[in-house]
């Protein structure tokens, strides 16, 4: 029933947040502020309470079955809803699911409170499209019935597209129609993915469902799961987004106000690799082993073509945008490395990116706020103005380029070092980026913040409420940079269970990981045999 | 009286409708196009006519009832909008109602 | 006593931290109290364990603590350990104490500086994470620290960020370590794939065991650890963001530039012997950069005329000595000359700094001289760190330890020629520019005027380590001096013993005898060299050397023209075509048809009735005609 809640929460406070703003528009912000933090503190109190019952679960289950037999979800709800589709109500959550909560919330939080000043029109409205939009997010991440996740993952589109297109900046509306175009065309392919095989199952078992653990397993011709495969790639390689279909992403950022570029950063785009953890690589490991190489590619292509271009640009939110391609480069590179170190860093890397670009994209807009422009040559010698905004943006863009002691290098770290016993070269390549990383984060200090001070250029440092959200995100990525082991004890059942599913294909993971994770020695050896395999002609 | 062949009506209400059609493209008053409707019209009923009378059935009458019910109709309203048109644009050219073109 | 381990990395880190957050509200008084405070401290605790280590010794000569498991997934679990031994020890100190020192230093330093809380901000977190990296128990744990030094590196290079020169000087000098740090990280993973674990004594261990000599694995790890020394103790081919990095304040260049961050890759080496050991291919290289940038760096040091980058090129090739002891297995004499040179460069800086302060931030060694009765505490320190670095013999600290190296790249086993001539030639440069510059700055006619004059706290720092180069180099003697050798028998504790063929009483004293030689031969041929100009030119100012030899070595062979011109330009121009995206001309492509045929089909769309009719007309016969005909 608490699942319920999450997407009940936002889900009402949303109209009524509209409502209340009619007599006073104030007050659309505390319902606002309630309707993220209720579900937040709710999801955190779950996350203390169950944190006892995830390490239970690993250890009476094994890492196996976490999540597909009945009762070792942390919570679920199987509710009939369209039967005679094979249409069911069913969420569930297990620790990645839980983590994922907790950041739509803390983003929908995040960005209620960054839009504080900054949104005067239409404030109601406003809260109402951020909390529907959270919602929505809740719901993607719950449901298990692909239908059902098909319904939310087009749900959160349209209040997004609102955000964008009302409350944006000069370019709004093409960054608004263009962002729904990329996303409603490669939901479309999915779409017709999951009618494929909703098909293709309920034709050689004879029950029609869109039932997420009952289509585990389908067996079809690999050809076909191979053009299925891309239907979801397609969709979640929008989302997150991967080289070369990442072109929304930069204007839809730039264009977004700062609450929309720190939901769509910290959030939205993580659906993607959700998305592919969850759905696509269980449901066609095969084919995702022969698209490996390809995706690998991509995924390096991404991570240092983003870096390059973060640096070539010079309007600072643009940017800011950009290293988001080259970030969520590494969480592709994890997730076709599919073992359970890359895996971690993955999760890991959705968590500390969020956290990290979220705070750049409030920097620049409480920025933008303040100078009125997001033109990087109009800037310079920021920091003698305000010193602690400087610092702020220098610590963040330190995260961004992955220094150890915050989260973002033990999550790239573990994504590489997991990449390099799939593909060396690969592994060496998104290195690489992170010398790219270095120029542009540096670059950006050095354009904003440092140099010869402009004279036009006066105004106050970060007041108290900008200070506290700092704060809160810079403590967070202190403590995932020297004590990450909650995040990843919470995801370890997940991690392991999905290459449990996949464990029949070349992509399970190697023998030394799989015996140290505490695979059954029974299984080990096939696993071994498997995964040499794995290495020698693995994706290259 | 001798019965005129189903060709030879056809053949008529064919050429009509020609004309009808031919007016239609090639004039320009709108009083005048709606007379090439009405022929047109006509035809078609002729053609319904000519081929009850084939039949010896009497639904080809009973339609061409109903086509000139429907001329009547369509005489009215397009005469109403013939005079608004003229009220409007002074002259009764239907190329300069090209108000809606892409 | 050992369990305050802990505590030695966390005071300055604390101290870090208190500044951080109390920055405005700090006045400077305060800073300074924090900043050198929590260092001094630090420096006190680190010798209460290190006399505890000496005293009364941890069983196998070893001491670990361990604070808590970094993560634990997939077989990687690295912890924030502290691991110590001898030759931690002496890093330790080192640091603490010169850190210190210069803390101290820079408390007068910069008083005149806005930033001075965040000067002693980034200063004490310099010294913690020196620390962290000196200290790690895992390679992982020693890659924080390693990337933390880069960092302060880079924060203090461009200190005084309004002028964009310094801020590109420090951003240079991440970047280009950054390059090598990819190296260091790209053989973490491969260390760790084969070995399953990151702790460096189970490593060390592991190929020990696994691997054979010369083995591919082996010669691939050294190589990617080499790859990230070289990045950091800017030794060729990535040297070239030391001589910029002397933009930053004085005190800095002491601490970072000098005397212990550029020596990281030196203890990354000799920490991590046993690879090297197993791949005698790359230790082989390590003994050709060290040998190659020593004598690069002394070139170009010949052609400055900026003080500090004068010391930066000395830097550089001091530490390619180190290179060299590490390249030809002598580990323990590399770390003794790691302690020297901390110690006699530390000076050089800090009295540079005293002239530069005292001239009015006045850096051209040609705008100075006559100084050595206006500044005699200056005059007196520097020419005890100049003859500690040109190895004068048997007063100097630094004597012992550089003939100790010159001696091993003979007589070790794996030593040849070449190295020895190298590192000799080497050693008579060094004494040329060493007092080249001794006498350019204190001798001859004054040429700026004296503008303020250096207190206690910038004076302290100087007697106490010109003290420590004079009489630092006491604690290895050479054979034929007699077998005292304390350092030796503290590091053999840690370190592999040296394999020498030759390490009799007449060959260590035919060896110093050379040594000692050239540095004299130096001073001697820098006074003619000199009195010569001087007497055929008039004054300094006018250079010496043949005009376009010294452009080349001021520039420092060419390096940065080559770089800027392989790598940052075409990057540049990449960035610059590619700004709008190149992927996005696919994209707006597909937009632009979408555009072309609304347009196209629009067109047809004209408002003529008539047309409509004609059109539908046709339509009709066509579709007629092909249900009839077909």
């Amino acid at each position: 029933m608490i699942l319920l809640w999450y997407i009940l929460i936002p889900a009402v406070a949303a109209p009524l947040a509209w409502l209340l703003s009619l007599s006073r528009p104030q007050a659309a912000r505390w319902v606002a502020v309630a309707g993220t933090s209720l579900p937040l503190a709710l999801v955190t109190w779950q996350w203390v309470a169950q944190a006892g019952a995830l390490r239970a679960a690993f250890a009476a289950h094994g890492p196996g079955v976490a999540g597909l037999v009945q009762g070792t979800w942390l919570a679920d709800i199987h509710a009939a809803w369209i039967s005679p589709l094979g249409i069911s109500f069913f969420l569930a959550e297990d620790g990645l699911t839980l983590i994922m909560l907790v950041l739509t919330f803390a983003m929908g939080l995040l960005a209620v409170l960054a839009s504080w000043r900054g949104i005067q029109e239409r404030v109601g409205f406003f809260h109402f499209m951020i909390l529907w939009t959270t919602a929505a997010l809740a719901g993607v991440f719950l449901s298990l019935d692909l239908f059902l996740f098909y319904f939310f993952f087009e749900m959160m589109l349209i209040p997004m597209y609102f955000v964008i297109a009302l409350w944006g900046h000069e370019k709004r509306v093409y960054a608004a129609i263009k962002f729904f175009i990329f996303t409603q065309a490669s939901g479309l392919l999915m779409l017709i993915a999951i009618l494929a095989l909703y098909f293709i199952h309920g034709r050689a078992t004879g029950t029609y469902t869109f039932d997420f653990t009952q289509l585990l397993g389908t067996q079809m011709p690999s050809a076909t799961a191979f053009l299925l495969m891309l239907g979801f790639f397609a969709a979640f390689a929008v989302k997150l987004p991967a080289f070369p279909l990442h072109t929304w992403l930069p204007d839809a950022h730039t264009e977004a106000p700062t609450a929309g570029s720190v939901i769509l950063a910290g959030v939205l785009i993580k659906i993607g690799a959700y998305g592919m953890i969850r759905f696509m690589v269980p449901l066609f490991p095969q084919a995702v082993y022969d698209f490996r190489t390809v995706g690998m590619v991509l995924a390096v292509i991404g991570i240092i073509y983003g870096a390059v271009m973060a640096y070539a640009q010079r309007d600072l939110k643009r940017l800011v945008a950009y290293t988001s391609v080259s970030h969520m480069g590494f969480v592709l590179l994890g997730i076709f490395a599919w073992n359970t170190l890359a895996l971690q860093g993955v999760v890991l890397q959705i968590v500390c990116h969020a956290l990290s670009t979220g705070a750049l994209f409030i920097l620049v807009g409480t920025l933008q706020d303040r100078v009125h422009t997001r033109d990087m040559t109009k800037m310079g010698g920021l920091w003698a103005v305000a010193p602690r905004m400087g610092g702020t943006a220098m610590f963040f863009a330190l995260a961004s380029l992955g220094l150890p002691g915050l989260g973002n290098f033990v999550a790239e770290f573990l994504i590489l070092v997991g990449t390099w016993q799939v593909s060396k070269w690969a592994a060496v390549l998104g290195a690489v980026g992170l010398v790219f990383a270095t120029v542009y984060a540096l670059w950006m200090m050095q354009r904003a913040f440092q140099g010869e001070e402009t004279h036009a250029l006066r105004f106050n440092d970060l007041v108290p409420r900008e200070t506290g959200m700092y704060a809160a995100l810079i403590a967070a990525l202190v403590v995932l940079g020297f004590y990450p082991q909650p995040l990843i004890a919470t995801v370890r059942q997940t991690v392991t269970s999905v290459q449990q599913i996949t464990a029949g294909s070349p992509l399970s993971p190697k023998p030394t990981s799989a015996v140290q994770v505490g695979i059954p020695a029974d299984r080990a050896p096939a696993a071994a045999a498997v995964a040499d395999g794995t290495t020698t002609d693995g994706g290259r | 009286m001798a019965a005129v062949s189903l060709d030879h009506g056809l053949i008529l209400a064919a050429i009509l409708f020609v004309i009808g059609f031919v007016g239609l493209l090639t004039r320009r008053n709108l009083i005048v196009v709606l007379a090439c409707i009405e022929i047109m019209l006509n035809a078609a009923g002729l053609a319904f006519v000519v081929a009850g009378a084939r039949w010896g059935r009497a639904d080809g009458q009973v339609m061409f009832l109903f086509v000139l019910a429907m001329a009547a109709a369509e005489v009215a309203v397009g005469l109403a909008l013939a005079i608004r048109f003229r009220q409007s644009l002074g002259r009764l050219d239907v190329d300069d109602a090209d108000e809606m073109k892409g | 006593m050992l369990q305050l381990l802990w505590i030695i990395p966390a005071l300055p880190a604390a101290g870090f931290v208190v500044l951080a957050l109390l920055n405005r509200h700090l006045g400077r008084r305060a800073a300074a109290v924090i900043g050198a405070g929590s260092v001094g401290l630090s420096a006190v605790v680190a010798l209460l364990v290190a006399v505890s280590f000496i005293a009364s010794p941890p069983p196998g000569d070893v001491y670990r603590q361990v604070l808590w498991t970094w993560f634990d997934t997939g077989g990687l679990a690295p912890q924030i350990a502290f691991y110590l031994d001898a030759m931690s020890v002496i890093f330790v100190v080192v640091i603490t104490f010169v850190g210190f020192l210069i803390h101290l230093y820079s408390t007068e330093f910069m008083e005149r500086d806005e930033g001075y809380t965040r000067f002693f901000m980034y200063m004490n977190l310099f010294v913690a994470s020196m620390l962290v990296l000196v200290l790690a128990d895992n390679l992982l744990l020693l890659y924080l620290g390693w990337e933390g030094v880069g960092l302060c590196s880079y924060l203090l290079i461009s200190f005084w960020q309004r002028d964009l020169q310094n801020v590109y000087a420090g951003r240079k000098a991440f970047i280009v370590t950054r390059i090598g740090d990819t190296a260091l990280i790209i053989g973490l993973f491969l260390l760790f794939t084969q070995l399953h674990t990151l702790a460096i004594q189970p490593l060390m261990a592991g190929a020990a065991k696994e691997w054979p000599v010369g083995s591919g694995f082996a010669v691939a790890a050294a190589a990617l650890l080499l790859g990230g020394a070289v990045g950091k103790s800017a030794q060729l081919p990535l040297q070239t963001w030391l001589p910029d990095a002397m933009a930053g304040p004085t005190p800095v260049s002491a601490l970072i530039h000098a005397a212990t961050m550029v020596t990281a890759g030196v203890y990354l080496i000799a920490r991590t012997n046993v690879l090297f050991t197993l791949a005698p291919d790359v230790r082989l290289a390590v003994a050709i950069v060290g040998t190659v940038t020593l004598l690069y760096a002394c070139f170009c040091a010949l052609a400055q005329h900026d003080i500090k980058r004068v010391l930066a090129y000395s830097t550089m090739s001091q530490i390619g000595y180190m290179f060299l002891a590490l390249g030809v297995a002598g580990w323990s004499a590399a770390i003794f000359h790691f302690m020297t040179h901390a110690f006699f460069k530390a000076l050089l800086f800090l009295a540079a700094g005293a002239v530069i302060e005292s001239l009015g931030g006045e850096h051209d060694i040609f705008k100075m001289g006559g100084l050595r009765r206006k500044l005699p505490t200056a005059f007196w320190a520097f020419i005890v760190g100049a003859a500690s670095l040109a190895a004068m013999p048997l007063v100097t600290s630094g004597f012992y330890s550089k003939d100790l190296i010159i001696e091993t790249s003979l007589g070790s086993v794996d030593g040849n020629a070449w190295l020895w001539l190298g590192a000799l030639v080497g050693s008579l440069l060094t004494s040329i520019y060493a007092f080249r510059l001794v006498f350019v700055v204190f001798f001859g006619d004054q040429q700026t005027p004296v503008t303020r004059r250096p207190r206690w706290r910038m004076l302290l720092p100087l007697w106490v380590l010109s003290a420590l180069s004079l009489i630092g180099g006491f604690v290895w003697l050479p054979e034929w001096m007699g077998s005292f050798h304390p350092l030796e028998n503290f590091l053999g504790e840690a370190l592999p013993p040296l394999k020498t063929v030759a390490s009799s009483f007449a060959y260590t004293g035919v060896s110093a005898l050379l040594t000692s030689l050239v540095a004299v031969v130096g001073v001697a041929l820098a006074t003619v060299w000199l009195v010569e100009s001087r007497a055929a030119l008039g004054d300094f100012a006018a250079r010496p050397t043949p005009h376009a030899l010294q452009e080349f070595w001021l520039n420092g062979w060419g390096f940065d023209w080559l770089y800027e011109h392989v790598f940052v330009i075409p990057v540049k121009w990449f960035a610059r075509v590619a700004r709008n995206d190149l992927v996005e001309p696919a994209f707006s492509g597909l937009a632009w048809l979408n555009v072309q045929a609304w347009r196209a089909l629009s067109a047809s769309q004209n408002g003529v009735l008539r047309v409509y009719i004609a059109v539908a007309g046709v339509g009709l016969v066509v579709i007629l005609a092909f249900v009839v005909l077909r």
